[in-house]
């Protein structure tokens, strides 16, 4: 009698347990998922306006061939982009290219004088800006997902119903650190 | 890092619904009065639980309305201000949470606040002193802050709680009224019942100036706004933007500003009556908000 009631609370427990940590797991895999939607959107808006900005800058910077070849590099790359580090390397391929032809954009005041350009500025810097936060809240889901997937007793529900850990949304670590640090003017003076 | 927030929210949620049924119980007492003043208690209390029932809805569903109508704030659109908009929508990607409505307060004086009933249904004001002040990385410590109020439901609380303070004001206004002209219209009994409700009515007036004021405090602690501006530091990663902004935004609140509002005070990110009272010992241990410095001093230790 007494060992039947034992037997059923342990049995509650761990049913209780099961489902507690499934819905956790369910709930945290919607956000990452919603967390890298958010990326992809930003991503798709900021490389729909980088014709625009190759056509606006084109007359004005004769001698920055070079850069402008790199942001269209960059569009490339990401449209034929399937895996997440691949979107990730267009990403940062793309970042560094812009900041690089706004801080040269310095030198050509008749640009900076352009409405179209001034638009074009605004816009960017402001996407680069919500991908940056969507990238590190993408990042901070993954972590808490991984950790799940890893840890005891939520590493055999995870087994058990097919979670897996993600990757992070991040190139190499070599390349990333080989990234040139430029100074970027653009939205400091605001 | 989730659960204290949790706790937080939770918390938020408990104390607007005991501020609502401290409320109830005010506005059944004042009906019980009106009910002997007008001769009929249960049409009395019928009557204040209308009103009360009215205030409830406006506090909750249009409480946002309320507070930015008497800030003075106007809604503005992506169009109009794209780089506000763009700072605003990138803290809500961090925070993982709906876009809220932006408003304008035209004027010089930097400060800004949020408010509405949850993170779906919420806003958040900058003046556009605050925008000409703050570069980016500023802009983006401030706009985090705020969205770490919504994110906390600080917002459904200091909202409900300011519409119905500011009822209180209202009803405390009318209840002086009533002791000019009470004992005017009424008879025979004027000189016993009369003089009694007089007497009552006085006493809640006297009551009810302090219960206001506590009632704020309640609202917007102390312990709230480290809460925020750790959140917010959470958020942009970066927490000498905010830290800064909050220095800059100390320094430049003026006497008389033209933001100025006992009600509205406990909102802002940083009190804006403190040009006022500066130098004053007793203004940092009654203020709302902890002393500027304090928080900059916990921004920069993170």
């Amino acid at each position: 009698m007494e060992s039947t009631h034992v037997l059923l609370a342990v049995l509650v427990v761990i049913v209780l347990t099961i489902i507690f940590s499934y819905n956790r797991l369910v709930a945290m895999r919607n956000m990452a998922d919603k967390a890298y939607s958010n990326i992809d959107t930003l991503l798709q808006k900021r490389f729909d306006l980088v014709p625009n900005l190759v056509n606006t800058v084109k007359g004005y910077m004769e001698h920055e061939r070079e850069l402008l070849e790199a942001i269209t590099r960059a569009r490339t790359e990401w449209l034929n982009a399937s895996t997440i580090q691949e979107n990730a390397g267009a990403d940062q391929t793309a970042e560094r290219a812009l900041k690089s032809l706004f801080a040269v954009s310095e030198n050509y005041p008749d640009l900076k004088a352009n409405q179209n350009f001034m638009m074009l500025q605004e816009e960017l810097v402001g996407i680069e800006n919500k991908i940056a936060y969507a990238r590190q809240r993408y990042n901070r889901t993954v972590m808490a997902i991984n950790t799940a997937v890893q840890k005891f007793p939520t590493n055999l529900i995870a087994r058990l119903f097919k979670f897996e850990t993600r990757e992070y949304f991040a190139v190499e670590s070599e390349r990333a650190r080989s990234a040139p640090e430029i100074n970027m003017q653009g939205g400091e003076d605001k | 890092m989730m659960d204290p927030i949790y706790g937080r929210i939770a918390a938020n949620k408990r104390r607007t619904f005991f501020l609502f049924f401290l409320y109830a119980v005010l506005f059944a007492l004042i009906g019980y009065f009106i009910g002997i003043y007008i001769g009929d208690i249960v049409v009395g209390i019928i009557l204040a639980g209308l009103v009360f029932i009215v205030l409830f809805l406006i506090s909750i569903y249009s409480g946002q309305n309320v507070v930015t109508r008497m800030a003075g704030a106007k809604e503005v659109s992506k169009q109009q201000e794209p780089y506000l908009y763009n700072t605003v929508e990138a803290l809500s990607i961090a925070a993982g949470k709906p876009m809220p409505k932006i408003y304008i307060i035209e004027t010089e004086v930097p400060n800004a606040f949020a408010a509405g009933r949850n993170p779906q249904n919420s806003i958040i004001a900058v003046t556009r002193g605050l925008m000409n002040r703050l570069n980016r990385q500023e802009l983006e410590g401030v706009i985090a802050h705020e969205m770490a109020h919504i994110n906390n439901y600080d917002v459904l609380l200091a909202t409900v709680a300011i519409v119905l303070a500011g009822t209180i004001v209202f009803v405390s206004v009318i209840a002086r009224r009533m002791m000019f002209f009470g004992g005017l219209g009424r008879g025979g009994r004027r000189s016993g019942q009369g003089q009694l409700i007089m007497i009552i009515v006085l006493i809640i007036v006297a009551i009810l100036a302090p219960i206001f004021a506590q009632l704020l405090k309640f609202a917007i602690s102390r312990q709230r706004e480290y809460m925020a501006d750790a959140t917010a530091a959470n958020f942009t990663g970066y927490p000498e933007g905010l830290a800064s902004a909050l220095e800059k935004i100390t320094n430049q609140q003026v006497k008389d500003s033209p933001i100025e509002n006992k009600a509205l005070e406990g909102l802002y990110i940083v009190n804006p009556s403190l040009g006022a009272r500066s130098g004053n010992r007793a203004s940092v241990l009654f203020s709302t908000h902890p002393p500027a410095e304090e928080r900059v001093k916990r921004l920069r230790a993170m």
